[in-house]
């Protein structure tokens, strides 16, 4: 047998070739993986976007666009955070089901109450729903407070997106990753450091 | 002419007698079993399915536009403006539908006669391999029409992937190559659908067949026909692959052909299963449909995936069941404890387990392409139903019994009261 006679060098050539060819393997699949990830244009595309807050009026909501989706930006008066207090009608008043960051999963769903950040895209097929005041009572019914409204499937919303029991929509707006840059900025698109 | 012809082949032979030698291995001189049933015309068919994927795949990449701007539009303008242009794609999206048809019941033919069985389990782990491979084929290929169901089932796949614990949300983004699925997303499942997925699909059959002719054919009585030989050392119950099959197979190619005709020119969209309704809307990323469901081909597995409740806020746990669900069938051969291959010869147990399979089976493909209120809502309380839908009961109770099918098959296989296998093949 040829085995008595093996030559353990040549042998032991042969597994380092095949493991040094190996290596090579796994190392020349590295572009083709790295490939996969975000192109430069769709990361400046999907950036964050900084909103200035500083010239907004109480009342007033900024719509941003951030990846392909329309972002409010909502300055909430001292009423509009009071009516937040009214749950009962709510079908997710603490937001347990619905997507938002951990630190905007509390009563006014939002780091600072006083600016609501939200995507404005209703949960149930997406329509964009529309700013209602509390002077709307005379269409949106004698005990309407004030929030939001989608005129496809009319799903109501309140000051903080959260929907209102006998919608359409199931869960509550989402809510983006956003963070304070200083008093008067917001970026949105990021976590705030720590988070 | 016949003289002329003969010496040609003589000189293509003597230079290069690899054809001839490989052609009496695998046709004129493999030896199959001479019982054949219906049964067994699906894996000449698969081939032919493939074969028409490929021809017609080829002459849609002429007209199509794998850009998230153009691509639902230059499907349009093939359905109107490319001459024959909607045969073509009718043939592929038809083709698809019919794969899986196929598929199944040649699938369903090795569980029917135990053909996964030793010495054939590298047989199965190949052709379990081209299931898996076909169905990413088949989710690549329907993004590519840009439709509303294409991109939110996509969305949903890839957020599939999302749901695994650590890695998920970076894997998802990988995936797409995008925050959302977009342009990027559109453009590598197109590579994938036209040249990886094909590439990798051909070189499975290859190796399913190459591995089946290796240890031979099973056949419906599930005995080994090599066993019993004539004095050339040919299988007395054997007939050569060429002529008597291929002529067979061909029988069975008009038949098949005749129905998949009648579909693409009476039915092709099938009444919305074979081309969703949805999927004739634009891809709208900012607009869900109400209702997403996947092409029925997927259905049993999507069932599966909607019935397990999540755990923790994840969806994970129905990821896997998902998964576990496709990936057990690997295991098949080894779950199988039975003496005998062939339904014919196998106990009670067996018997009922397969039809109680093959049950729960459809009954999750039909569920699965219907929203989880189609069979209405239990009408009482109770602290133990999460949802009162009774499809989803159902659906639970169904993907029960289909992992007790493999799980507790080492048990009832093991036990069952066998009949004695024949000498020879019967019919």
């Amino acid at each position: 047998m040829s085995q008595a006679k093996m030559d353990k060098t040549r042998r032991n050539l042969i597994g380092a070739t095949a493991a040094v060819g190996a290596a090579a393997g796994a190392g020349a699949a590295v572009p083709f993986v790295w490939s996969w990830w975000p192109s430069e244009r769709a990361k400046a595309a999907g950036a964050p976007v900084e909103v200035d807050l500083s010239r907004m009026e109480p009342g007033e909501l900024k719509i941003i666009e951030w990846r392909g989706k329309p972002v409010w930006v909502f300055r909430r008066t001292r009423e509009m955070l009071d009516s937040l207090k009214v749950t009962a009608q709510l079908t997710d008043p603490a937001s347990s089901a619905s997507a938002q960051p951990d630190y905007a999963k509390n009563e006014t769903r939002a780091l600072k109450p006083e600016y609501m950040v939200m995507e404005g895209l209703c949960t149930h097929l997406g329509c964009s729903p529309q700013l209602k005041g509390a002077d709307a009572k005379a269409e949106m019914g004698g005990d309407w407070a004030g929030g939001f409204y989608c005129p496809c499937h009319g799903s109501k919303f309140d000051y903080a997106g959260r929907v209102f029991k006998g919608a359409p929509a199931p869960l509550n707006l989402p809510v983006p990753p956003h963070t304070y840059l200083s008093e008067g900025t917001i970026l949105i698109g990021e976590d705030p450091k720590g988070a | 002419m016949n003289r002329l012809l003969t010496a040609a082949w003589d000189w293509f032979d003597a230079r290069m007698p690899t054809v001839g030698e490989e052609w009496r291995k695998h046709a004129s001189e493999y030896y199959a079993p001479k019982n054949f049933n219906f049964w067994y015309y699906f894996g000449a068919l698969a081939i032919l399915v493939l074969v028409i994927q490929i021809v017609s795949g080829i002459y849609l990449t002429m007209h199509y536009k794998p850009d998230a701007g153009l691509a639902f539009g230059s499907v349009e303008y093939i359905m109107r403006d490319v001459p024959g242009g909607w045969l073509i794609r009718y043939i592929h999206s038809t083709g698809a539908s019919a794969f899986f048809v196929v598929v199944y019941l040649h699938m369903f033919r090795s569980m029917l006669y135990g053909s996964y069985q030793r010495p054939r389990e590298l047989v199965w782990i190949f052709g379990v391999l081209i299931y898996l491979t076909l169905m990413g084929e088949a989710f690549f290929g329907y993004l590519l029409p840009w439709g509303q169901m294409s991109y939110w089932g996509a969305q949903v796949i890839v957020n599939l992937f999302g749901t695994i614990p650590f890695i998920g949300p970076d894997l998802a983004i990988w995936i797409r190559g995008d925050y959302v699925v977009g342009d990027a997303t559109l453009n590598r499942f197109f590579a994938l659908h036209v040249i990886a997925l094909p590439l990798a699909l051909l070189g499975l059959v290859a190796a399913h067949i190459l591995a089946l002719h290796d240890v031979g054919s099973n056949n419906p009585d599930g005995i080994d026909i090599k066993k019993k030989k004539d004095a050339n050392g040919h299988p007395l119950d054997g007939v050569p692959f060429h002529p008597y099959y291929t002529v067979k197979d061909f029988a069975g190619a008009v038949v098949f052909l005749a129905v998949f005709c009648a579909i693409l020119f009476f039915a092709p969209e099938m009444g919305g299963y074979f081309l969703e309704y949805n999927n004739f809307i634009p891809a709208d990323p900012l607009k869900t449909p109400e209702h997403i469901a996947p092409v029925w081909y997927f259905t049993p597995y999507y069932s599966i995936l909607r019935a397990v409740p999540p755990l923790f806020n994840s969806q994970f746990p129905g990821v896997m069941a998902m998964g576990l669900a496709t990936i057990i069938l690997f295991f098949l051969p080894w779950l199988d404890r039975s003496p005998v291959r062939s339904i014919r010869y196998r106990g009670a147990y067996y018997k009922s387990a397969l039809a109680i399979f093959v049950v729960v089976f459809l009954v999750l493909g039909y569920l699965g392409v219907k929203p989880t209120t189609v069979w209405g809502q239990f009408g009482f309380e109770a602290f133990f139903l999460d949802t009162k839908d009774i499809a989803t009961w159902a659906a639970r109770l169904c993907t029960i019994l289909y992992f007790a099918f493999f799980l507790l098959m080492p048990w009832y296989t093991a036990i069952d009261k066998c009949k004695p296998e024949p000498e020879r093949v019967t019919s």
